[in-house]
């Protein structure tokens, strides 16, 4: 397998992210209908519905409506969803069936580019869609600034992170159907385990273990603390743990990726 | 200085020889045909010019810069229209020209200008705004040569430019490869359909089993190789075929079909409709179709 050297990246790159940038803004105003809209479902689902069966519950030594801890977790799915879904069927979709990264071979792009900037966009979609969702978020008035400011580079860490897992994919499916196996083993687990729509602490130990494995937990942990100012020096290991693992998927996306189109 | 230089270019897919030591040069301001059956090659040896698929062996050069070193500089100066669609079908017929001048860090005004001047030249203009969705073949093959223009290359590279194109598009798309060169546009060009490459091309190779077989002008090679006419004899009886044998003359026996290579003159026509039969005899010029036949067989590809 080919690793990506430093030097095989230019500032081209960017026109990669330019040109799925552009075809984002003719179809902004459907693309930013799920960020505005999911939160007010859920923040209606739960906060009116499930919250009076639940109750308040204790996060880092505070008092918290149960509306309020899933807040923030809205917000880290959302960043997980939007990246991966872009490297994954979107990805995909341009490289096998629309053939873009045929023509951009054709320019003086190389294929690392060509990844990199699909990644570096997954990315930006997931601060797109983070910073819509947390506005409505912030409007309702569950977040607390200027903490829940750090969410815009946490979205854009944990998507280029999911990014990098979602093109990981891509180079491995032998075909589009095949990304249904990530989702459900992937995906869904972490939805539902990351922390996300209870506290980790009601798991049994060894679920818990196994759930600070889950990138999305520390990515849950970080929106959480910083949105709702709730500090902790854990997270300072779950920025740690999102930093290093952005950085070996990344190459790895990239290789893999190589190694499948390059033949 | 050639243009580009390719020497014994190699590729193996398992125990598959797709290039087998392949070896051309490009002058400047030539069209150079690769003409071969399908799977003789030909993609995979253009693939290989612009390092979208890594050679195994051999040297390549283009404008004098050599391709492990200077790829993306070559990348810069060349043209390529693949052989799939790979048209941008978020994007409209002109902005897929735009979109495109931006990874070769064209100025967005000089690309739109250039993109017009690419949909005037192809005859485009009146579906600058449509989705790439509602074209029909013909024109998405025009849109994919004037996006192989957009960033004014030195070098052309067609990858069997009018397959599955109506006479119409064909036609067209012919002229405008003429004018191409007419104003000094070198172009390499992979084809089977022998008119096309007999229209274009000042000299060919022509490929199979990813070898050269043989290689010049291509009216030249067929005065030499096959000879100035052919007579196509259908339903050849037994009178037919023992006139022949009388004659001094090179057959080749289809079955229901005779082809008698003629170096010149008609004597040999006239006599046989004359003495003989004369329907079912057709005197034609010899053409490049015979003499890729003759090169690679007549054995149905794939």
């Amino acid at each position: 397998m080919k690793w990506p050297k430093p030097k095989q990246i230019s500032a081209r790159t960017i026109t990669v992210w330019q040109r799925n940038f552009s075809i984002y803004k003719q179809n902004w105003k459907i693309a930013s209908l799920p960020p505005l809209l999911e939160p007010l479902l859920y923040i209606l689902a739960f906060g009116v519905g499930l919250s009076v069966m639940v109750g308040d519950l204790e996060y880092g030594g505070q008092k918290l409506s149960y509306t309020t801890f899933i807040a923030p977790a809205l917000v880290s799915v959302c960043i997980m969803h939007n990246a991966f879904f872009e490297t994954t069927y979107n990805s995909f979709v341009r490289m096998y069936y629309q053939k873009t990264f045929d023509a951009l071979l054709a320019t003086p792009l190389n294929l690392e580019e060509i990844i990199l900037g699909e990644m570096l966009w997954a990315a930006s979609k997931s601060l797109i869609a983070a910073t819509l969702m947390t506005t409505v978020i912030s409007v309702c008035g569950f977040f607390s600034f200027p903490g829940a400011f750090l969410l815009l580079p946490l979205a854009f860490l944990g998507g280029l992170l999911f990014a990098a897992s979602g093109m990981i994919c891509t180079a491995l499916v032998p075909g589009i159907e095949t990304f249904n196996i990530p989702i459900f083993l992937g995906v869904t687990p972490m939805f539902l385990f990351s922390g996300t729509f209870f506290p980790l602490q009601n798991l049994p130990g060894w679920a818990q273990s196994l759930a600070q494995l889950l990138p999305l937990t520390h990515l849950v942990s970080l929106v959480r603390g910083c949105s709702l100012e709730i500090w902790d020096v854990g997270l300072w290991l779950s920025l740690l743990y999102l930093l290093v693992a952005t950085l070996l998927l990344l190459p790895l996306a990239i290789a893999l990726m190589v190694r499948r189109i390059v033949v | 200085m050639a243009i580009l230089e390719v020497e014994s270019l190699h590729k193996s897919y398992a125990s598959l020889n797709a290039v087998d030591g392949i070896s051309f040069a490009v002058q400047p301001g030539e069209c150079f045909g690769l003409l071969g059956p399908n799977g003789a090659g030909k993609t995979t040896t253009i693939r290989m010019l612009y390092g979208y698929t890594p050679r195994d062996a051999g040297r390549l050069s283009l404008f004098g810069l050599d391709i492990d070193k200077d790829l993306r500089e070559i990348k810069r100066r060349i043209g390529i229209c693949q052989q799939e669609d790979s048209l941008d079908p978020d994007l409209s017929v002109r902005n897929n020209l735009v979109g495109y001048a931006r990874y070769f860090a064209i100025p967005l005004q000089l690309a739109e200008r250039r993109a017009d001047e690419l949909l005037g030249f192809f005859a485009l203009q009146n579906r600058a705004a449509d989705k790439i969705s509602i074209l029909s073949g013909g024109l998405k093959r025009r849109l994919m040569l004037a996006r192989a223009l957009v960033n004014q290359p030195e070098l052309l590279i067609l990858d069997e430019p009018t397959t599955g194109l109506d006479p119409q598009s064909r036609q067209l798309l012919w002229d405008k490869l003429v004018e191409l060169k007419r104003q000094g546009l070198t172009i390499l060009l992979t084809t089977h359909y022998m008119e096309e490459a007999e229209r274009l091309c000042d000299r060919l190779v022509i490929v199979d089993h990813g070898q050269i077989l043989v290689e010049g002008n291509p009216a030249a090679l067929v005065r030499e190789r096959v000879g100035h006419t052919i007579l196509e004899i259908a339903d050849p009886d037994q009178d037919v075929r023992d006139f022949l044998s009388r004659e001094s003359c090179r057959v080749e026996d289809l079955g229901r079909r005779l082809l008698v290579y003629l170096d010149d003159g008609d004597e040999l026509f006239l006599k046989l409709t004359r003495e003989v039969r004369a329907e079912g005899c057709l005197l034609r010029p010899a053409g490049l179709e015979d003499l890729f036949l003759q090169l690679t067989g007549r054995d149905l590809r794939e």
